[in-house]
C-alpha cells in the first residue's frame, strides 16, 4: 500500500515520457491526477495513523530484495512514521498544488507534456526518498530528486545558461551524494547494516570517532541537497528553471532533504556532539550567507533563492540543535515549505503578467494590476519574516528560542545570529515586496517593443497560491496549538524542552524589535524613495553579495580553471609521456630496423660478399677453437 | 558425456561466421539477416546456460573434457561458474545489438569499393583487398563479428589454461580486421589520413595485445613446467590445479608464484586495459564504427578482466595478495586518471573510451579488494557496464553517423531536433555515472562498500570518482544536446529511425530491470564470489558492531537511541 | 699418395671462382665463377676420396655434378630473361629484392 504512494507519480512519469506526442493534449491532467491520488493516499494513511496511539504509528512494508550480495543485504522497503508522513503530505500536497498551477503556467509551452512528466518523476522520488527504510534506498531517491532538478532546471535546454545551471546543480549534488555515498560505507563497515533501524537503535555501541564521521559526511550530502556553505553556489543558478519548479524543488520540498537526512540520523547525531557542532556552524553560517546575497539580488527569484538558503540555515541548525531543535526544523520546514511556495507562485505570478521579466528594478506598483497575486504574496512575505500569529512568526521563534537554549557562550552566539537573521529576512523581504508591489511602475518596453501589460493571472493560478497563503497563516498557530506537532513528531525524534537563559516572553519581543528593524530600514530605502532602474554600483559588500559573496569566483578560478588546467595538461601527457613512452619503443625498434634494413642493398654480390665473409669468419672460429 | 551445451554455444556462431561468410556478394541484406539469426540463436543458448546453471551446485558446470594435445596434457576442457555463465550471456546478449547497430555500416565501403574501382583505403585491413565482386565487406564485417563472438565465448567457459590462451589471443585477429577495415567514413581529418590513423590504431592494438600475450605465454608454458615438476605430469587444467593446490600436492615457490602471476596478469592488463598500459584503448574505440568500440570494450575486455578473477586469483592466490597494493593503486589511478582525460576529450567516441578505463578501473579495484561484496560488485560491474557503455556508444555512434562528425564542437542543440536520440543518450549517460535507479550503481555501490570495508582511504578517493563521472557526461550531454540549433548539418538532423529505436529500446529497458531486480543475476554471482574468495583465502572483514538483524517491528527509536543517555 | 697438391689446386680455383663471383659483373661469367668453385670443391672430394680409398667422396662428386647441372639449367634461364627483359646480363643490374 505504502509503495502506490511512490508507484502513482512513477507511473505518470513513465507514462508521460514514454507516451510520445499522443498523450499532448490530456497528459498534464493525468499528472495532476496521479499527484493528486498520491495526496489522498497519503491523506488516508494520516488519518489511519492518526486513530493510533503515539508508539504504534509506524507501519513498515517490505517490498522485495534488492541486493542480495554475501553480507550486504538492501531491500526495497518502506517505512512510514510520523516524520515520513509529515514529509508525505507536504511534498504531494504542495506537489499536487503547483501541478495545478503549472497547468496555467506553461499552457504555452510546447514540451508542457515532458515537463509534468519530469514533474511527477520528482514527485515519485521524493517520496521515495523520505519513504524509504534504509539508507541505500534513499540514496536512490536522493540521486532520484538530484536527476528531477537537472532535468527541471536544464527544461529550457536550448538557453545555454540553463543546461549550463543545470550541471551545476547536479554536480554540486554529486558532491554531497558522495558524502552520503561514504556514510553509508561507514555505517557498513561498523554496523554490517544502513537498514534506518538496527542502524540508528544501535549507534551508541560505535565509537564516537566512527560516528562523527558518519556525521559529517551525512551534513556534507545535506549540504549539498539543501544548498548549504560551502555546497550552495548552485541554487542561486538552480532558478534558471520555470518557476514552478523552483517553488516546488527549490524552496518547499528538495532542498529540505537535507534537514530530513540529519532529523532522521538523529541518533547518530546525538551521540557526536562535534558533529553536531559543525552542523549548527554550518547552519548558521549559512543563515546569514543566504540573507546577505538576498539582500543584494536584483532578480526576484535569485533573491528568494538566497531566502531559501536562509531559512533552511535555520532548519539545519535547529536540527544541529539536537532533541531540543528537531521538531522545529521540521515545523519551520512544513511552514516554510507552504510560504516559500507561495511567495515563488506568487514570482512566478507576477513574471507571467510581465513577460518573463524578472528584474525587480523593472516591476514596481503591482499591486493595482495584480491584485490577488499581491495579497497571497503579500500574506507570505508576512509569514517568512515572522509576523506575530502567521506561521513563521511561530517556527522561527521556537528555533530562536532553542538556539539560546543550546547554552553556554553558543548559545548566546546562536541566539544573536538567529536573531540577526531575521531582521535581515525582514529587510530583505520588504525590499522585494517594496520593489515588486509598491512605488511607481518602472517597466519599459522590451527590445522588440512589446511593452508589458500585467494582468492578473489565470484561475488555475491564483488558486493553488490562495491555498499556500491560508496555509502559510494558519499553519503556524495549528502547530503551536497545545504543541501538536512537537507531540506529533515526539515518538520518532524525541523531543527535550531547552532551557533557555532568556525567558520565552524576552526572545519573543526581541524577535519582534528584530522584525521592525529589518522592515523599517528597508521601508526606509526602498519604499519611500524611487528605485533607480538601473542598480547603483553599491558598496564593497553589496557587490560581493550581488555575485554571492564571491564564492562563484572562488568556483570558478580554482575549481573550474584548475580543473581545465589539469584536465588539459593530462590529456596532453597522455599523449606524449604515457602513449610517448610506447611510441617511443615502437619508433626505437622502427629505427633500428631501419639501418639493418641498409644492409639488404639488392646487389646480389654484395650478400656473396657477406656470405664469404660469414664463411671465413667461421672457419677462423673453429680452427681458433682447435688451436686452444 | 551429457549434451555439450557450451562447445555449441561457442560452436553456433562460429558456423554463423563461416555461413555469412559464404554469402555470395550479391545478397547482403541476407548476410545480415543470416548473422542476426545466428547470434539469436546464441542468445538463446547463452539463456539456456544461464537457466540451466545452478546456483547450489558444483563449482563449474556443464562441463566438458576431452584430450586434446595429449603429450603435453593440453585438455579440451569447458565448464563455467556462475561468473562465466554471466558473461556469456552478456557476451551474447550484446552480439545482437552489435549487428542492429552496424546494420548498414560495412555498406558504404562497398559502395566505396565499387565507385573508386579497387583498393579503397582500408588502412591493413582487409577493404585494402580490391575488387568489388572478390571482396565482400558487408559478409566479413558480421563473420568477423560472429567469430569474435565465438571466441569470446569460449574463453569464458575454457577451464584449460591453455586452451584459454589460444582463444584469448586468436580474438586479435578477428578484431584487428574489424578496427582496421571499418571505420567511420567521414574523418575529421579526410579520408586518407582516417584510413591511416584506422591502420595505426589496428596495429597498436595488434602488438599491444599481442605483447602482453606473449609475456602470458611464457608463464603458461612456466606454469606446465612446474605442474610437471611436481605433480609427475603436467597438465593445464584449471581444476586439477586448484585442486591439487588445495590438498598441498602443488605449491609454488613465493618468487615462481609471482612471476607467473604478472606474466598472467600483465595480459589481462593490457586487455582490461589498466593504467598505464590503457593507451591503445582510445585509439581503437576511437577509430572502429561504434558498434566495433562496443564490441571492443564491452565483450572483448571483459576476457581481461574475468581472467584475473578466475586465473589470477584462482591460480596464484598467494601472489595476487602480494600484488594487491600495487593492483590497487593502478585501479585507483585508472579511476580518476581515466575520468579526468574523459572530461577533456574533444572526440566523442574517446571519451567514452576514457570512461571505460574509468570503469575498467573501478572492476579491477573490485576484484582486488578481495571482498564478497567487491568482487561481486565487480562481476555485475563487468555486465552492467557492457549494456551501459552499449547503450551510450550505440547512440553515440548512431549521433556520429548523421552528422558524420566526432568532435563535440561540431554539435550542440540536438536535443531540439531530434528528441528521443537526445534522451537514450541521456539515459546512457546517466548509466554510465551509475544513477541509483539503473543497473550500474549497483554494482559501482557494492564494488565502493565492498572496498571501503577493507582499504577505507581507497574506497573514498574511488567515491571521488563518481563526482567526476558526473562531470563527463553531463559536460558531453551539455555540448552535445542542449543549446541552440546553430549548424545547419544539426537542424536538418532526423531523430532515431526504428531500427535504431530497436536496439536501444531493449538496451534501456535491461539498464532499468536489471538496477531494480538484481536479484537473479547476484544469486548465480555469489556462489562464485565465495569460491574464489575461498581460493584466496579471505574472509570479509567483519563489521566493527555488528547489529543484529532485527526487524522493523522491535525498534523503538526513542526508546533507544542515543539523546536519553546524555 | 699425397693429396696435398690437389688441395692446392683445389685452394686456388676455389679462391679464383670466389674472387671471379665478387668481383665480375656479368651474369654468365659471375655463372661460370660459381661452376668453378664447385669443381674445385668436386676435386678436393675425389681427391680425399683417393686417399682413403672408399668411394664416398666421388659419389658426393657426382651429386654436386648433378646439381649444378640442374643449377645451371635453371640459372642460364633466368639469365636469359633477364636479358631479355633489360638487355643487360650485369647482376648490378637486377637490384630489386630489397625492402
Amino acid at each position: 500500500m505504502i509503495g502506490l504512494l511512490v508507484g502513482a507519480p512513477l507511473l505518470g512519469a513513465a507514462v508521460l515520457l514514454c507516451g510520445g506526442r499522443r498523450l499532448d493534449r490530456a497528459g498534464h491532467w493525468l499528472a495532476c491526477l496521479l499527484s493528486g491520488a498520491s495526496f489522498v493516499i497519503g491523506v488516508l494513511f494520516f488519518l489511519d495513523m492518526l486513530g493510533r496511539s503515539g508508539d504504534d504509528r509506524s507501519l513498515h512494508s517490505h517490498l522485495w530484495s534488492w541486493v542480495p550480495v554475501e553480507g550486504f543485504q538492501a531491500d526495497v522497503a518502506f517505512q512510514l512514521d510520523q516524520l515520513s508522513m509529515t514529509f508525505v503530505l507536504l511534498i504531494t500536497g504542495v506537489g499536487t498544488l503547483i501541478h495545478i498551477y503549472s497547468v496555467g503556467y506553461m499552457e504555452h509551452d510546447p514540451r508542457r507534456r515532458r515537463f509534468f512528466g519530469y514533474l511527477n518523476l520528482f514527485l515519485a522520488a521524493m517520496l521515495l526518498l523520505v519513504l524509504a527504510d534504509n539508507y541505500l534506498l534513499l540514496y536512490v531517491g536522493w540521486e532520484g530528486v538530484g536527476l528531477a532538478s537537472y532535468l527541471l532546471i536544464g527544461f529550457w535546454q536550448d538557453k545555454p545558461s540553463a543546461a549550463a545551471a543545470a550541471k551545476k546543480a547536479f554536480l554540486v549534488n554529486r558532491v554531497g551524494d558522495a558524502g552520503l555515498a561514504i556514510a553509508i560505507f561507514l555505517m557498513f563497515t561498523t554496523f554490517g547494516s544502513f537498514a534506518f533501524a538496527p542502524v540508528l537503535s544501535s549507534a551508541t555501541d560505535a565509537s564516537e570517532g566512527k560516528l562523527t564521521a558518519v556525521g559529517l559526511m551525512l551534513l556534507l550530502a545535506a549540504c549539498g541537497k539543501s544548498a548549504q556553505v560551502p555546497l550552495q553556489s548552485w541554487l542561486g543558478d538552480a532558478m534558471e528553471g520555470p518557476t514552478p519548479v523552483s517553488a516546488l524543488i527549490h524552496a518547499a520540498t528538495m532542498v529540505t532533504a537535507g534537514v530530513y537526512l540529519i532529523t532522521r540520523s538523529g541518533a547518530i547525531f546525538n551521540a557526536a556532539p562535534d558533529a553536531q557542532t559543525v552542523v549548527v556552524v554550518v547552519g548558521a553560517v549559512t543563515l546569514l550567507f543566504g540573507a546577505i546575497v538576498g539582500c543584494a539580488k536584483d532578480d526576484i527569484k535569485k533573491a528568494l533563492a538566497g531566502s531559501t538558503m536562509s531559512q533552511i540555515g535555520y532548519m539545519i541548525l535547529a536540527a544541529g540543535l539536537g532533541p531540543i531543535g528537531y521538531a522545529f526544523a521540521i515545523m519551520h520546514l512544513v511552514t516554510h515549505g507552504f510560504f516559500k511556495a507561495g511567495l515563488f507562485l506568487g514570482a512566478g505570478s507576477v513574471m507571467h503578467g510581465m513577460n518573463d521579466e524578472v528584474n525587480m528594478r523593472h516591476y514596481g506598483g503591482l499591486r493595482k494590476h495584480m491584485p490577488v497575486t499581491f495579497v497571497t504574496f503579500g500574506l507570505g512575505y508576512l509569514a517568512i519574516i515572522g509576523f506575530p500569529g502567521l506561521s513563521g512568526f511561530f517556527s522561527k521563534d521556537q528555533i530562536i528560542e532553542a538556539a539560546f537554549a543550546k547554552g553556554g557562550t553558543q548559545g548566546w552566539i546562536l541566539g544573536a545570529v538567529t536573531l540577526l537573521g531575521a531582521a535581515i529576512t525582514a529587510y530583505y523581504m520588504t525590499r522585494v515586496m517594496a520593489m515588486t508591489f509598491f512605488g511607481e511602475k518602472r517597466w519599459k518596453p522590451d527590445a522588440e517593443g512589446n511593452e508589458p501589460h500585467p494582468h492578473e493571472s489565470p484561475r488555475s493560478m491564483t488558486i493553488p497560491m490562495v491555498v499556500l497563503a491560508f496555509g502559510s497563516v494558519f499553519a503556524g498557530g495549528l502547530f503551536k496549538f497545545n504543541e501538536s506537532f512537537v507531540n506529533w513528531l515526539e515518538p520518532v525524534t524525541q523531543f527535550e524542552h531547552g532551557h533557555s537563559p532568556l525567558s520565552a516572553t524576552a526572545v519573543t519581543s526581541a524577535t519582534v524589535v528584530a522584525l521592525v528593524i529589518g522592515v523599517g530600514a528597508a521601508w526606509l530605502q526602498y519604499g519611500r524613495r524611487t528605485v533607480p532602474s538601473v542598480a547603483p554600483r553599491g558598496s564593497l559588500l553589496t557587490r560581493a553579495a550581488r555575485r554571492d559573496l564571491l564564492q562563484d569566483d572562488f568556483n570558478h578560478i580554482v575549481l573550474v580553471n584548475g580543473g581545465t588546467y589539469l584536465t588539459r595538461s593530462l590529456v596532453y601527457a597522455d599523449n606524449k609521456v604515457v602513449d610517448g613512452a610506447v611510441n617511443g619503443t615502437a619508433a626505437t625498434f622502427g629505427g633500428l630496423s631501419g639501418r639493418l634494413r641498409r644492409l639488404q642493398n639488392g646487389f646480389a654480390r654484395s650478400y656473396a660478399v657477406s656470405m664469404f665473409g660469414g664463411a671465413a669468419v667461421l672457419i677462423a672460429a673453429t680452427l681458433l677453437m682447435r688451436a686452444v | 558425456m551429457s549434451f555439450p551445451l557450451l562447445t555449441v554455444t561457442a560452436l553456433v556462431p562460429a558456423v554463423g561466421a563461416v555461413a555469412t561468410a559464404a554469402v555470395p556478394a550479391a545478397k547482403r541484406t541476407a548476410a545480415k539477416w543470416l548473422a542476426l539469426l545466428f547470434s539469436l540463436a546464441t542468445l538463446v543458448l547463452a539463456a539456456v546456460v544461464l537457466a540451466g546453471f545452478d546456483p547450489g551446485g558444483d563449482r563449474y558446470q556443464m562441463t566438458e573434457s576431452r584430450a586434446w594435445i595429449a603429450d603435453f596434457g593440453v585438455r579440451y576442457e569447458l565448464g563455467v561458474d556462475g561468473i562465466g555463465a554471466v558473461m556469456i550471456a552478456l557476451t551474447a546478449l550484446l552480439i545482437p545489438f552489435v549487428i542492429g547497430a552496424g546494420w548498414n555500416d560495412a555498406d558504404a565501403d562497398e559502395d566505396a569499393d565499387g565507385a573508386a574501382g579497387s583498393g579503397a583505403p582500408g588502412g591493413g585491413g582487409p577493404a585494402a583487398g580490391g575488387v568489388k565482386s572478390r571482396w565482400r565487406p558487408t559478409q566479413g564485417f558480421f563473420a568477423l563479428i560472429l567469430a569474435v563472438e565465438a571466441m569470446v565465448v569460449i574463453s569464458f567457459a575454457a577451464t584449460d589454461v591453455f586452451l584459454f590462451y589460444i582463444f584469448f589471443e586468436a580474438m586479435l585477429i578477428p578484431m584487428y580486421f574489424l578496427i582496421g577495415g571499418f571505420g567511420d567514413k567521414a574523418h575529421a581529418a579526410g579520408e586518407e589520413e582516417g584510413a591511416k590513423q584506422r591502420s595505426y590504431a589496428a596495429v597498436k592494438f595488434l602488438l599491444y595485445n599481442l605483447a602482453g600475450g606473449l609475456i602470458m605465454l611464457a608463464a603458461v608454458i612456466g606454469l606446465y613446467v612446474a605442474s610437471a615438476d611436481q605433480l609427475g605430469e603436467g597438465t593445464f587444467s584449471l581444476q586439477q590445479l586448484t585442486q591439487a593446490r588445495a590438498s598441498g600436492d602443488f605449491s609454488l615457490a613465493d618468487n615462481t608464484e609471482r612471476l607467473l602471476f604478472l606474466g598472467f596478469f600483465l595480459a589481462f592488463a593490457v586487455k582490461a586495459p589498466l593504467w598505464p598500459l590503457h593507451t591503445w584503448l582510445p585509439n581503437a574505440m576511437g577509430e572502429a564504427t561504434a558498434p566495433v568500440a562496443v564490441l571492443i570494450t564491452a565483450v572483448v575486455d571483459k576476457v581481461g578482466t574475468f581472467a584475473m578473477l578466475r586465473f589470477c586469483l584462482g591460480l596464484f592466490p598467494g601472489a595476487s595478495q602480494w600484488a594487491t597494493p600495487v593492483v590497487i593503486v593502478l585501479a585507483l589511478i585508472s579511476i580518476i586518471y581515466g575520468a579526468l582525460l574523459a572530461v577533456g576529450q574533444r572526440d566523442i567516441k574517446r571519451l567514452v573510451a576514457y570512461a571505460s578505463i574509468s570503469h575498467f578501473g573501478f572492476i579491477v579495484l573490485g576484484i582486488f579488494a578481495m571482498t564478497s561484496q567487491g568482487q561481486g560488485g565487480a562481476t555485475l560491474y563487468m555486465v552492467f557496464h557492457g549494456i551501459s557503455t552499449a547503450a551510450l556508444m550505440l547512440v553515440a555512434g548512431f549521433l556520429i553517423s548523421r552528422r558524420g562528425s566526432r568532435l563535440i564542437a561540431d554539435y550542440g542543440g540536438v536535443q531540439k531536433v531530434a528528441p528521443v536520440l537526445a534522451g537514450t543518450f541521456l539515459v546512457g549517460g546517466l548509466a554510465t555515472l551509475s544513477l541509483p535507479g539503473l543497473a550500474p550503481f549497483i554494482s559501482e555501490f557494492l564494488v565502493l562498500a565492498g572496498t571501503f570495508s577493507r582499504y577505507p582511504v581507497a574506497g573514498i578517493v574511488a567515491t571521488a570518482g563518481i563526482i567526476l563521472a558526473a562531470l563527463y557526461v553531463l559536460l558531453l550531454y551539455q555540448r552535445t544536446m542542449t543549446g541552440p540549433v546553430e549548424k545547419p548539418e544539426i537542424r536538418r538532423m532526423p531523430d532515431l529511425k526504428v531500427r535504431e529505436l530497436a536496439v536501444v529500446t531493449p538496451l534501456i529497458a535491461l539498464l532499468v530491470v536489471l538496477g531494480l531486480f538484481p536479484k537473479p543475476l547476484t544469486q548465480i554471482v555469489n556462489p562464485a564470489v565465495e569460491h574464489t574468495m575461498s581460493d584466496v583465502q579471505k574472509k570479509d572483514p567483519k563489521p566493527q558492531h555488528p547489529v543484529a538483524d532485527h526487524g522493523w517491528f522491535d525498534y523503538k527509536p526513542a526508546k533507544h537511541s542515543g539523546g536519553d543517555h546524555e | 699418395m699425397s693429396p696435398i697438391n690437389y688441395v692446392y689446386l683445389a685452394a686456388l680455383l676455389f679462391t679464383i671462382g670466389a674472387s671471379g663471383v665478387l668481383v665480375r659483373r656479368n651474369a654468365i661469367v659471375v655463372f661460370m665463377s660459381i661452376e668453378l668453385m664447385l669443381n674445385a670443391a668436386n676435386l678436393t672430394l675425389v681427391a680425399f676420396s683417393r686417399m682413403h680409398g672408399n668411394l664416398d667422396g666421388q659419389v658426393m662428386a657426382f651429386f654436386v655434378m648433378v646439381v649444378a647441372a640442374a643449377e645451371v639449367v635453371v640459372g642460364l634461364a633466368i639469365i636469359v630473361m633477364l636479358y631479355r627483359s633489360r638487355h643487360s646480363a650485369s647482376v648490378d643490374d637486377a637490384s630489386l629484392m630489397k625492402l
